[in-house]
């Protein structure tokens, strides 16, 4: 059996940043792996510590700096990466994710996973598309926000808890070949060991381009045109001065709240 | 080809609210294009609710009886009929959690473009989707280059549709193929009960992932002593497991109104503030000022957490 992990890369912002033509300047930002994509592998590693015969392995589009970012999901206990990249790509920001879908699923026909997991969303775009536009791509079956994962093989049917709105989680049944995305607390993601680390390094991560999936992108019809930061609606009024001060000026407050009397 | 369909939502014998908001947005797309707004119920009670959604501004709803509740396969062959027959030149959808299991799906079917998430439109020459990027610290403007197309809003972001409509109320036969559903909703489960009601309080002090580790959460705690108050949390401290389910506010949490929220180490994500705008007070202290918690704070603290609230406990003798 075979999982598939799609995971990728956020861009997280500066408390101060600029903004050069449609993106965050690249001195401001710090890039770690997707929340929700760390949640996605430990489900995968966790099921193939539980099963012998379960291979994990996980596919990224993008740009060579993400080879950092899979190489902790492969210490993390995947057992090999694919890397899907096209220089055309460098410098833009996907919004589209019928395209972020139509790249990944030239890796999924080459390798016919059971089980795809992804992520929730992309924690800096937060588009929250990939994974079910990506299911009916491949004409997988899918749930989407899933925060509990009963996987019996013996039936093939993978038992989810699907996480709605206002504490309420929804139980449902899903057939494989299917996609999953994972929702955070799931599971506790491990850190990757020194161990892990090291053993991630001799793991193979294989890198191939769009051309060679066979894939033949068409042109996107969504387009990030302008990036502002927004006129702050705020009214906040901030309280000034080192901390003893702010804190003593919140604290009046409260008091003539009535609060701590 | 000029109208627009919305695609109510509802859970459990109710429509939910953001079916109103849909209404509107659907409405303001249709001014721009000329069209009809046409809504979409699907599954349930579907008359009762397409008296619900006659409201102003509506021209048409349709109803597509099959079973109880949300099941995306019956949501996407249903949409992708109706959007068919109506020619529906826009697509729009809650973006909620159920949104997110059907909307990209449909998109995809009908081989049309998907902006998620919008919180504004700009219409006039085609359709320009303003939405949030990198957790909310920028906006920007997605421009579709296509006739047609599929958004899913954020909740919250347009007024309910008000007043009572003259939409005609017609039922879609649509043809629904069980072969194709291979996802069997079996029913729903409560969770986030325990020993603490956070939306009884009067104040709460909330903890986000600020606080860096569990060993550091005592600050809060005595914060929240010498105050009086509960305290509450963002989603990553309840994930990580440091404070139960019950006290998580936000979408997949608690709504809470107290008098006083005190957000501390707290970004302000959109799915936390669902669960915390109706608060009398909102105050946040985050060291960053770009943090969208300072969109709807009254009051804040730019400064380290680990020195004010030590020094605002012990203003309070703590
Ligand atoms: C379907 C779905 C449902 C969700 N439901 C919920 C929900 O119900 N509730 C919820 O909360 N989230 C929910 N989320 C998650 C949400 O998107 C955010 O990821 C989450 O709210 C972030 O929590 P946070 O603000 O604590 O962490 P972060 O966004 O990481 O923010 C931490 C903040 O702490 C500040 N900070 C760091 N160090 C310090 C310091 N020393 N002093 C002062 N400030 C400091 C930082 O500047 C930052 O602003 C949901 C997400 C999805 C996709
Ligand atoms: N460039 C990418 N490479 C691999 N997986 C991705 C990529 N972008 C998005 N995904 C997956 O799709 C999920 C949802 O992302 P999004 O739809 O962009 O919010 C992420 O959590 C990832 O699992």
């Amino acid at each position: 059996m075979k999982i598939l992990v799609t995971v990728t890369e956020v861009a997280d912002a500066d408390d101060e940043f600029e903004i050069s033509g449609t993106s965050i300047a690249d001195q401001y930002l710090t890039y770690d792996l997707n929340e929700w994509d760390d949640y996605a592998i430990e489900e995968a590693v966790q099921l193939s510590e539980e099963h012998d015969d379960i291979e994990v392995v996980t596919v990224t589009f993008g740009a060579e700096r993400v080879e950092e970012t899979i190489r902790t999901a492969l210490a993390k206990g995947a057992d090999r990466a694919i890397r899907v990249w096209d220089d055309s790509f460098e410098g833009k920001t996907i919004l589209d994710p019928s395209q972020k879908a139509e790249l990944l699923a030239g890796v999924v026909e080459e390798e016919e996973p059971d089980l795809v997991l992804s992520g929730v969303q992309s924690g800096d775009v937060a588009i929250g598309a990939t994974g079910v536009a990506l299911a009916e791509k491949i004409g997988y079956e899918w749930a989407a926000v899933v925060n509990q994962l009963d996987l019996d093989r013996d039936s093939g049917v993978a038992s989810v808890h699907r996480e709605l709105e206002g504490g309420v989680e929804e139980l449902t049944d899903v057939e494989p070949p299917a996609v999953l995305t994972i929702q955070t607390g799931i599971n506790e993601p491990r850190y990757a060991s020194l161990r892990g680390i090291r053993q991630a390094q001799s793991k193979p991560l294989d890198v191939v381009s769009p051309d060679d999936l066979g894939v033949e992108l068409e042109e996107s019809a969504i387009e990030l045109t302008e990036l502002v930061e927004p006129e702050s609606e705020s009214d906040t009024e901030l309280f000034e001065g080192s901390p003893e001060e702010t804190a003593g000026q919140l604290a009046e407050f409260l008091r003539e709240q009535g609060v701590g009397a | 080809m000029s109208d627009v369909l919305v695609v109510a939502e509802h859970r459990r014998g109710e429509l939910r609210d953001v079916s109103y908001e849909l209404l509107t947005a659907g409405r303001e797309l249709a001014d721009s294009t000329g069209g009809d707004v046409h809504a979409a119920v699907i599954s349930g009670d579907v008359d009762s609710y397409a008296e619900d959604l006659n409201r102003e501004g509506v021209d048409a709803v349709h109803t597509v009886e099959y079973g109880e509740e949300f099941n995306h396969g019956v949501y996407t062959q249903a949409v992708e009929q109706l959007a068919d027959e109506i020619d529906a030149q826009y697509v729009v959808a809650g973006n909620t959690v159920n949104g997110l299991d059907f909307v990209p799906a449909v998109a995809e079917r009908l081989d049309l473009p998907l902006v998620t998430d919008a919180v504004a439109f700009e219409t006039g020459d085609g359709l320009s989707v303003i939405r949030e990027l990198y957790s909310g610290k920028t906006e920007g403007t997605v421009e579709v280059d296509s006739e047609e197309a599929f958004v899913t809003v954020r909740p919250g972001e347009w007024p309910a549709a008000e007043g009572t409509g003259d939409a005609a109320i017609e039922a879609f036969d649509a043809d629904i193929d069980e072969s194709e559903l291979d996802t069997t909703v079996n029913g729903f489960e409560e969770v986030g009960s325990g020993d603490v009601d956070i939306t009884e309080a009067d104040v709460l002090v909330s903890v986000g992932r600020g606080i860096e580790e569990e060993d550091n959460l005592p600050i809060i705690h005595e914060l929240a002593d010498a105050l009086g108050a509960t305290v509450s949390a963002s989603r990553p401290i309840v994930d990580n497991g440091w404070l139960g389910q019950e006290r998580q506010v936000g979408q997949s949490g608690k709504k809470v109104t107290p008098d006083i929220y005190i957000a501390i180490g707290i970004s302000g994500a959109v799915q936390h503030v669902a669960g915390m705008k109706g608060a009398d007070t909102i105050i946040a202290i985050n060291n960053d000022p770009s943090a969208p918690i300072y969109d709807i704070a009254d009051y804040g603290i730019v400064d380290d957490l680990f020195d004010v609230v030590p020094a605002l406990t012990e203003e309070f003798g703590g």
